[in-house]
């Protein structure tokens, strides 16, 4: 196990190479101008342009500015950008907003998603099934930017308006927990939908395997039945689902971030390349990167907790 | 424990006088809704099995032997199967009338089953000595400890070498024979008083079949339990049954004790499955086979199910449905427990 670990995190470093190599070659690829950008309207100052074109190396072969980038990753600077900011402060920044509203939003999906897939399975066919099926189809059906922004109306304004104040129309952190609440179930409402529909179906093929109908002839309680014996089994794909939800619930939170006006790394995205800040969007691109590897590795090794046919050597 | 004094340490058959039977299944009809329309899986099957007794369900796949076992278990798909007549009665009370939370506490510690294939039949996750010692923690609330130190006894009954050591094992670390016998250890776990073994070798290779039978007749004798055992396998019928009944089409064909049955069989469909054993001294000519295929449940013959391959049939098996027959010498004298569902009996039992 310990080998298998070592090994794992030494092929993530050729992967975050190649990732950061890829993103830099694509943003210095759509040919955008920073110091433009960042003028805005007006034309920029061929003084100050020039200038901060000497300053950050943005007239130098692709290939000599990524050798330039990666040398200071390497030694823990992730660049800057060209306001003076340092790419890790935006960073360390946003990022604790996003994680909370990935944990929110991981949370309501893992315990929502599975009770339902559970109730839905084994009552297949009944009225809650039905409504199950039906309702997931239409989250899953409908954009996020709309349920979002219908959600922020009905709940958070109309809602109020009744005198239930529980979910602020906009982000403030001083509202800690309750802040997350709205936000992360808009974030989790496709995967939540997916991994209901996802746990129903495993859920429903293990009910009809043998070894269910051996601990049925075992004269065991059907509560037992059900989760000592069905549901064991038929965590394994959901548990693979949620791994690798984990990574997109804090790269996808874009759209949710807007509407409720959170500044995390979806923001920040957002913002880079808007502003064609190379920098920015490389090291958190990167970042996202490393959560994905981290949470399929955390996946893996579940896997032989789960299964104990799986070992890793 | 070799082959031959197996056969002669096979328990005499109890007179089914004594009182009521352990089991007794009474007309059990059993049919399957399904989008084609009605599958009529048992079709008004009675048979009885006593303490110490080994009842052997003979019969091809289809033929309604292991619905028949399910649907005493009370482990049947219901819906889409449905038992709209019929009684099982166990120790004189009706399982089908029973409280589902009743039923279930005789799920495992009076009746238990074992099933075919060991590896699907155990579940993946748990380690054998989990599962063996579920029966006790949810049967007798043991504790955890407790459960484990039986499990371990238990695997040591069925004859698993170092038992202790393996406890902790999963069930894909073990052998297929190794699997079949903690099947077998399971069932007997609160040792109950009749067994259901629905083809408990047929995914074994033969001489661990050969052990595995051995090892189940054993416990079955030293518990003195009743066993049905369901099998298309005519050679492990004649090692440890005491009395037989074919099945075909959801009916019993032919019921009779053992030995008989092999040398005067009543039934043409019985006839056909021994012709069809291989035999040594026809070594060279052409084996016989049944011709035609298993009945369609969704649509039985009229008349007789066996009735579009029975070489010797006749109008009267196309209209009229055989009762199961008292099966008689020629002189009249009755030949105890022999029954033929056959409208030509007599021709084939004499002729």
């Amino acid at each position: 196990m310990g080998r298998y670990l070592i090994r794992r995190l030494i092929q993530a470093i050729p992967v975050l190479l190649g990732a950061t190599f890829l993103i830099y070659f694509l943003t210095f690829a759509l040919g955008g101008d920073p110091v433009q950008a960042l003028a805005g309207e007006k034309k920029a100052d061929p003084l100050v342009a020039a200038m901060l074109r000497e300053k950050y190396h943005l007239d130098d072969p692709f290939l000599v500015q990524y050798w330039n980038y990666l040398t200071g990753v390497l030694q823990g600077n992730l660049g800057e950008t060209l306001n003076g900011r340092q790419v890790l402060d935006l960073i360390t920044e946003a990022f604790p907003y996003t994680v909370n509203l990935a944990i929110v939003a991981f949370a309501i999906e893992a315990l929502v998603g599975v009770t339902a897939g559970i109730m839905a399975a084994l009552r297949r066919g009944k009225f809650l099934d039905q409504l199950v099926l039906l309702s997931t189809l239409l989250v899953i059906s409908i954009p996020v930017f709309v349920t979002g922004f219908v959600l922020q109306l009905l709940l958070g304004v109309e809602l109020k308006e009744l005198g239930f104040d529980f979910f602020p129309v906009s982000f403030n952190e001083s509202d800690g927990f309750k802040a997350y609440l709205l936000p992360g179930f808009i974030l989790a409402s496709t995967s939540l939908a997916y991994v209901t529909r996802l746990t129903r179906t495993s859920l429903m093929e293990t009910m009809r395997a043998d070894y269910v109908r051996t601990a049925v002839a075992k004269g065991l309680p059907r509560r037992r039945v059900v989760v000592n014996h069905a549901l064991r089994n038929a965590l394994i794909p959901i548990v693979t689902f949620l791994g690798a939800d984990l990574g997109s619930l804090m790269g996808g939170a874009v759209i949710t971030e807007n509407i409720f006006n959170i500044n995390g790394i979806g923001g920040l995205i957002a913002q880079a390349i808007r502003l064609d800040q190379g920098t920015v969007l490389v090291g958190v691109v990167t970042l996202l990167v490393l959560v994905y590897l981290l949470a399929n590795l955390i996946v893996d090794l579940l896997y032989a907790v789960l299964d104990p046919r799986i070992r890793y050597a | 424990m070799t082959s031959i004094d197996k056969t002669t340490n096979v328990p005499a058959p109890r007179a089914a006088s004594e009182g009521t039977p352990l089991l007794e299944v009474r007309d059990l009809h059993v049919e399957f809704h399904t989008r084609d329309g009605v599958a009529k899986a048992v079709n008004g099957v009675s048979y009885s099995v006593d303490a110490g007794e080994t009842l052997a369900v003979l019969g091809e796949s289809g033929s309604g032997k292991s619905v028949t076992a399910q649907a005493i278990m009370g482990i049947l798909d219901m819906p889409p199967g449905k038992i709209p007549s019929g009684e099982i009665l166990f120790q004189g009370q009706d399982l089908l009338k029973l409280p589902a939370d009743e039923y279930r506490k005789i799920r495992g510690s009076k009746i238990a089953m074992i099933f075919q294939d060991a590896l699907s039949s155990l579940n993946p996750v748990h380690t054998v000595g989990a599962q063996l010692g579920e029966m006790f923690r949810v049967h007798r609330g043991m504790s955890k400890k407790d459960s484990l130190a039986k499990a371990v006894e238990l695997m040591d009954r069925v004859k698993i070498p170092a038992a202790k050591a393996r406890v902790g094992d999963y069930p894909h670390q073990f052998s297929g024979g190794m699997r079949q016998r903690i099947m077998i250890a399971m069932a007997m776990a609160l040792e109950p008083d009749l067994i259901i073994a629905d083809e408990p070798t047929t995914a074994l290779d033969v001489t661990v079949q050969a052990q595995v039978m051995d090892l189940l007749a054993e416990l079955q004798r030293e518990m003195n339990m009743g066993l049905i055992l369901i099998t298309h396998d005519l050679g492990v019928v004649a090692d440890v049954a005491d009395k037989i009944a074919v099945m075909y089409g959801g009916r019993i064909v032919e019921t009779a004790p053992v030995h008989e049955i092999y040398k005067r069989p009543a039934h043409p469909y019985t006839r056909g499955l021994l012709d069809s054993i291989p035999r040594l001294d026809l070594k060279g000519q052409e084996l016989y086979a049944i011709k035609g295929l298993p009945p369609n449940l969704l649509n039985i013959p009229s008349g007789c199910a066996f009735n579009p391959r029975c070489p010797k049939a006749q109008d009267v098996c196309r209209t009229d449905v055989p009762v199961l027959h008292r099966v008689t010498e020629q002189d009249g004298t009755e030949l105890p427990g022999r029954g033929s569902a056959c409208h030509f009996w007599k021709e084939q039992i004499h002729g």
